[in-house]
């Protein structure tokens, strides 16, 4: 039985390993083919002019950062409450409730405020209901700790292109290298906060690392709503949102956006799994080691 | 297995005297940290002209940066006592509940740093010739919420930073972003006051919603952070 | 020694990392019974008494104490007395013990006054603890794990650096709370001190319980 059990894991484990390089190959033809519309195909924008391309890579970055960074909350979460019962159980409905309540609100709350479309209220929700589970059955134990490690990584890695970019697209047709306004600051909070749980990660004493990171992920998923709002109401510069309704957005302009979003989306799943596999091995060189040392006392210490 | 309420609120009384009577006997931490407010007070005033017509609007940040770096360096004493001879491991071995700790101490760094700002307050109010134009009695709700708010996760941070190496550095390196919406609000609602410009209703507001999010945050995320070896 | 054993640890198993400071101990303890703990240095018993103290959380194994295996909520039958002497320098002996009790919900200060007596000292003093001599820290540090009248006694070192009076006098202690029916158990390097008192010794080398044995003489050496 076990044998069985060790070919199946070798058997997948050889199907994601070839896996990867056709999913590499794909995702730079994607990005390839996002690149040529972002800079060359899509229309000139009137105002701004080739400037104005730029917002092909701060908007998909941010979102792609978000979503790593919400990923890297739900591990969080997971590791903290996954040895009370009662708090995991707890977990579990308001993910399923936030759903259903996200689905509920697209349908009933009419008319919603500005910017907003039912649509996109309603995957997010449904997203993350989602997201939570899925997580929950591929990445369970401690491999819910390094997959917040990775996500955290990586997410910072994008928030830093927001941030770079956001001052770059701003000089030039603003005049003003940095604004305080709502999405940027938050971004910049964002950005801060996690580069505060990687350092955490580093000071810390290894067994404790998860608890504690996991607990500044939860703090930082408070703080960042109360940071939109307390800016919200002081100060708003950046244009209209141009997903979800608000200010228009040309067809044209839109469609290279969502393909920019998708191929850098890929691109962060291709780098998070090869430093997810990376992670995961160092872990497990880890445990052969403290398995000797289990064995034989004097091989290690 | 739950203690009753009675004991809790005994546990927290008995710290929080613990602490006080340790701090007034010793009054190490005291002296310096009334001399280092007063120094910081001195600083801000000389690299800000206290005459020129912006002082004014700009006093209401001045202030609460200087409150938080006064903050910062008393926080960092939070736990210096019971490092000392592992006490902590004492009260980990004991039924005592961590929250009642937590709690004990969160009001005892209160205590602390609401002397240092009544301290500080009236140096800076000499020095800016403050005066406030909107309703002064509501910079009391202000100074305590944003104390608070300081604070309370202050405590919290301190108490992760025990297990960390450089731990002077990861208090603040953890605290600062996470307090940037409450040092946001108490700025600005402060300088409302000041200014008697704008209310500084929606900013009282915001405050007590962060004081309540982090409150409950901290009390059920203390456990965890006091257990883990 | 008689019915069910009042602590019991199975396949114990604690890692810091790479290094195993429990290999795997299993034994069953009796209640009523002086249990001295024997072993070189690294040998892993601080680290099992702080495991069936509950400060450190095992990576494999289980300890039962007192019928469960959620130390939490048999905390209050626990004394711990550790290497650092847990106590506040700053404060004298009786302020120290009153706030302690407290934290185990005693708010009289008889049974702090009782324990400083057990222990020879007076609870009159009120020179700050940091101008104890090391024997008499030692003692309130026992005071201390003594203040909630705990069913089992967990003493790390209790005797060190104490003059041999003084430990006469802790052990003469301890061979009395045996007789009222606790469980103590005694890390020390000291075993001497315990070799007509103690109920049973019990070796420890490299994370592992190598042998027990009712009298103290060795026949093997390390």
């Amino acid at each position: 039985m076990k044998r069985q059990a060790e070919g199946d894991e070798c058997r997948h484990e050889n199907s994601m390993k070839r896996a990867f390089p056709i999913f590499a190959v794909l995702t730079a033809v994607l990005l390839s083919y996002a690149l040529y519309e972002a800079l060359v195909a899509a229309p000139t924008e009137q105002t701004m002019g080739n400037v104005q391309r730029i917002f092909y890579y701060h908007v998909p970055s941010a979102w792609t950062a978000f979503l790593l960074f919400f990923i890297n909350f739900v591990c969080s979460i997971q590791y903290l409450v996954r040895r009370d019962k009662v708090a995991d159980s707890i977990a579990n409905w308001v993910a399923i409730v936030l759903g259903v309540a996200a689905c509920a609100a697209a349908v009933v709350i009419r008319p919603l405020p500005s910017g907003v479309e039912p649509s996109s209220v309603a995957t997010t929700g449904l997203a993350i209901t989602g997201l939570y589970f899925l997580v929950k059955r591929y990445f369970s134990g401690s491999r819910t700790d390094a997959l917040a490690l990775v996500t955290a990584e990586v997410g910072v890695v994008f928030c830093t292109v927001v941030l770079v970019t956001g001052p770059l697209w701003a000089r030039p047709v603003w005049g003003i290298w940095w604004t305080w306004d709502v999405r940027l600051t938050s971004t910049l909070v964002l950005w801060l906060i996690y580069i505060s749980y990687l350092m955490l990660r580093r000071f810390s004493a290894s067994g404790q690392t998860p608890v504690l990171a996991a607990a500044l992920a939860i703090f930082g998923a408070l703080d960042v709503p109360l940071v939109y709002f307390s800016i919200w109401i002081f100060r708003t510069q950046h244009p209209q949102p141009v997903i979800g309704g608000g200010g228009s957005i040309d067809p044209r302009m839109l469609h290279v956006l969502l393909i920019n979003w998708l191929a850098f989306l890929c691109f962060a799943a291709l780098i998070c799994w090869s430093r997810y596999r990376l992670e995961v091995l160092q872990r497990e060189v880890e445990e052969i080691h403290a398995m000797k040392g289990l064995q034989d006392p004097r091989s290690s210490g | 297995m739950s203690k009753p309420p009675g004991a809790v609120a005994g546990v927290i009384q008995a710290t929080l005297a613990k602490d006080l009577r340790l701090e007034w006997r010793s009054k190490d931490a005291i002296n310096s940290m009334l001399f280092f407010s007063l120094l910081v007070v001195v600083v801000f005033s000389f690299s800000f002209d206290p005459n020129a017509e912006e002082s004014r609007q700009i006093a209401g940040g001045l202030v609460w940066v200087a409150f938080l770096f006064a903050a910062v360096v008393a926080l960092g004493q939070t736990w210096a006592r019971e490092l000392r001879n592992q006490v902590l491991d004492a009260y980990r071995v004991s039924p005592a509940p961590a929250n009642s700790l937590f709690l004990a101490k969160a009001l005892g760094n209160f205590i602390f740093v609401a002397i240092l700002e009544l301290l500080m307050t009236p140096l800076f109010i000499m020095f800016y010739k403050l005066r406030a134009l909107g309703p002064a009695w509501q910079l009391i709700p202000i100074a305590a919420l944003g104390t608070w708010a300081i604070v309370v996760n202050g405590t919290f941070f301190a108490a992760m930073s025990l297990r960390t190496r450089s731990r002077e550095i990861m208090l603040p390196l953890l605290l600062f972003p996470v307090c940037i919406p409450a040092l946001l609000a108490m700025v600005n609602a402060t300088t409302a006051i000041l200014t008697g410009e704008l209310s500084a209703k929606f900013w009282i507001v915001l405050l007590t919603t962060y004081d309540v999010v982090f409150t409950i945050a901290c009390l059920l995320l203390f456990e965890l952070v006091l257990h883990a070896e | 020694m008689h019915s069910s054993p009042i602590i019991t640890v199975r396949a114990l198993v604690k890692q810091f990392g790479r290094f195993a400071a429990l290999r795997g101990v299993t034994a069953e303890f009796a209640a009523g019974g002086l249990y001295a703990i024997l072993g070189d240095n690294g040998a892993g018993k601080t680290t099992l008494l702080r495991a069936l103290a509950g400060l450190v959380q095992p990576t494999r194994g289980s300890i039962l104490i007192l019928g469960t295996t959620n130390l939490r909520a048999v905390c209050h039958e626990l004394g711990y007395m550790a290497h650092p002497s847990l106590l506040y320098d700053e404060m004298s002996g009786m302020e120290n013990l009153s706030y302690f009790a407290r934290l185990y919900g005693i708010t009289e200060d008889r049974s702090c006054a009782a324990a400083m007596t057990a222990v020879d000292l007076d609870p009159g003093l009120t020179r700050p603890v940091v101008q104890y001599s090391q024997g008499m820290r030692q003692r309130l540090s026992l005071a201390r794990a003594l203040l909630n009248d705990p069913e089992i006694l967990l003493l790390d070192e209790p005797f060190s650096n104490v003059d041999a009076p003084s430990a006469a006098a802790m052990v003469s202690l301890l061979a009395q709370m045996r007789a009222a029916g606790k469980t103590i158990f005694v890390v020390t390097h000291q075993a001497s001190l315990l070799e007509r008192t103690a109920d049973e010794f019990v070796w420890m080398d490299a994370g592992q319980i190598t042998s027990r044995t009712a009298s103290w003489g060795r026949c093997e050496s390390t």
